[in-house]
């Protein structure tokens, strides 16, 4: 997906995979104009001569922030829980990480 | 003060500031006024659609507390008994807070975010929680996926977005007062469609602790009112230091409240953005923000014309900006802690059922989102797209700290365009982002900007709104402004212009 070019389908379903989407074909074709069309338009921030300037991360000049070590409260493991999909001797229930052949 | 209330309808059309004072002097009750919005939610809302929770019980219980601190004499806070709107994506406990996203239906966060704990502390009565674009990306609230928000100034059009609910809400009457965020404009530009006020404070001169993160380094939660000291006195309520926001600035809060009561702009220099104007701006929109620069003028402030060259980039720069932190905060919603869980049939994998999941319950503009940062951030583009975009982003940052050396405060009209039809921008991205052309500025740099309404467009007879804009942690020049322009023209027509809002 260079910028300005029309990007392959390949691209989009790539990005897609990248971003946790399980797209149907229609939508990587729909998605995939669309983004060719924003792509195109922000692309104009090339124009501009940035060569001596510092990137801005923040709108704060940020340092880190700490707080004295003590023990606070937080969230109950119930609490924790109660939100979750799925749960099971007090743990979240996930679906298996790997893969058939491992 | 506060002229005796007989009926319920009347106790809906009282400012949050004079709710409050007929509260602490036994006027009218907390639950009076708060069963009053309750009962106006309950004729209007239908057709409005602000609300996407109405918590009837939790509120009444909120106002009877109230009423028992004051039979207990003790001494109420200038908002305490005052019905508010809290927009979807701020964390009630025990309430649900969906985003607007079919991913969290049904999620009760455990917790309160700072804002509602305050707010909470300060007697203020949360009637519930409004409608907004999908987690807050969105200029017209049809990205929500529980159906879009209706203009109460026509109900064909949009209110704004992401957060219309909230000023449909307020421009409704079915509350005083409500809380937005703003990442790009969320706040602002609901406000200007709707003809109410709206304030993006300083960035980090609010709490970000127990708000749901679209862009870390944008967001900014502040009031939505339909009056400039309402506005402030509910900024003033939500803002301050907290540690639990590493990002929250330690250093008194303006005194907006003062400010909005002092309303007083002679000497006062003011600088009209040259950027935003000319081709894609309404006529009749320029027509009434030139109208109330006249205003100010004749107040007594004094007007020039400033260059921010650079603003014309902001745009372009936020849309990478944006769905780059997007992607990135958005990645938690993956099906496994929290919100619903697609495809966990055994056989699918975590991975799996992730992906399975977000297509199903992400909408079309997240997704579009999502991927358009995964991609600015992906090696090989990042220096083209994400690397640009940030030092644009500081060049966006230098206009401004230039322009602050000439003038107090900038002017600009909110957005270019009054409120669209609703369908006429939904499905091309590009256009609806021009929305936000004018208040994306201020989010890049982390400056405080209001929007209040300045007239009906002579085009289309819907309201149009006026952007202040004022540097970091000057956030009272903008209610100096905002209360100045809003008494003058409140002089001129007789009343403020949300009276001329159709009845529903």
């Amino acid at each position: 997906m260079s910028s300005g070019a029309a990007n392959t389908r390949a691209d989009v379903a790539h990005l897609a995979r990248l971003a946790r989407l399980a797209l149907t074909e229609t939508e990587l074709d729909h998605f995939g104009a669309q983004l060719d069309g924003i792509l195109a338009a922000v692309s104009r921030i090339g124009d501009l001569d940035t060569a001596d300037v510092p990137p801005t991360s923040h709108a704060l000049d940020l340092t880190n922030v700490e707080r004295d070590d003590v023990v606070r409260p937080g969230l109950t493991q119930e609490q924790a829980l109660a939100g979750a999909p799925a749960a099971e001797d007090g743990r979240f229930r996930v679906p298996r990480i790997l893969g058939e052949e491992a | 003060m506060t002229a005796p209330v007989t009926t319920g309808s009347d106790v809906t059309r009282l400012t949050a500031a004079e709710t409050a004072a007929a509260v602490a002097s036994g006027n009218i009750s907390a639950v009076e006024t708060t069963q009053a919005h309750l009962d106006r939610i309950g004729a209007v809302d239908e057709r409005v659609h602000a609300f996407l929770h109405v918590d009837t019980e939790g509120a009444l219980a909120a106002a009877q507390a109230v009423d028992d601190r004051r039979a207990a004499g003790e001494r109420l806070g200038p908002l305490a008994g005052v019905p508010l709107a809290m927009k979807d994506v701020i964390a009630t406990r025990g309430l649900p807070t969906t985003c607007g996203s079919r991913i969290l239906e049904g999620w009760i966060p455990p917790y309160d975010a700072t804002v509602v704990r305050r707010l909470r502390e300060a007697g203020v009565v949360i009637l519930g929680k409004t409608n907004m674009d999908e987690f807050a990306m969105g200029s017209s609230t049809e990205h929500s996926a529980y159906g879009p928000t209706h203009n109460p100034w026509d109900l064909d059009r949009i209110p704004g977005g992401s957060g219309g609910g909230s000023a449909a809400a307020v421009a409704a009457f079915e509350a005083p007062i409500a809380v937005g965020t703003d990442t790009g404009g969320s706040i602002r530009q609901p406000a200007a469609v709707t003809g109410t006020v709206g304030v993006k404070p300083t960035y980090g001169g609010v709490s970000r602790y127990g708000l749901v993160a679209l862009a870390s380094s944008l967001d900014q939660a502040g009031p939505c009112a339909r009056t400039v000291l309402d506005a402030a006195l509910l900024h003033e309520t939500i803002a301050g230091h907290d540690p639990l926001d590493s990002t929250s600035i330690d250093a008194p809060v303006p005194s907006v409240v003062a400010a909005a009561r002092a309303g007083d702009v002679t000497g006062l220099r003011i600088g009209v953005v040259k950027q935003f104007s000319g081709e894609g701006y309404q006529p009749g929109v320029l027509q009434r923000f030139r109208e109330a620069v006249e205003v100010l003028e004749g107040l007594g402030a004094s007007v020039v014309e400033v260059d921010c060259p650079h603003f014309d980039y902001a745009l372009p720069a936020y849309y990478l900006i944006l769905p780059s932190e997007c992607s990135s905060n958005l990645a938690r919603f993956d099906g496994m802690r929290y919100g619903l869980r697609v495809g966990d049939d055994g056989e699918h994998s975590a991975e799996e059922v992730m992906a399975l999941t977000r297509a199903a319950c992400f909408g079309a503009e997240a997704k579009r989102r999502i991927m358009l940062g995964a991609y600015a951030l992906s090696s090989g583009y990042y220096d083209a797209y994400y690397g640009q975009a940030q030092k644009v982003r500081t060049l966006i940052v230098r206009d401004f700290a230039a322009a602050f050396e000439q003038v107090d405060v900038l002017v600009s009209p909110t957005t270019p365009t009054t409120a669209f039809p609703i369908g006429e921008r939904i499905d091309d991205p590009l256009a609806m982002y021009l929305a936000d052309l004018c208040t994306i500025p201020s989010n890049l740099a982390g400056n405080a900007s209001m929007s209040l309404p300045v007239g009906l467009s002579p085009d289309d007879g819907l309201p149009v709104g006026l952007q202040v804009i004022a540097p970091p942690l000057a956030d009272d020049q903008l209610y100096r402004v905002g209360a100045a322009l809003e008494t003058a023209l409140r002089e001129r027509w007789g009343h403020l212009l949300i009276e001329e809002a159709p009845a529903l």
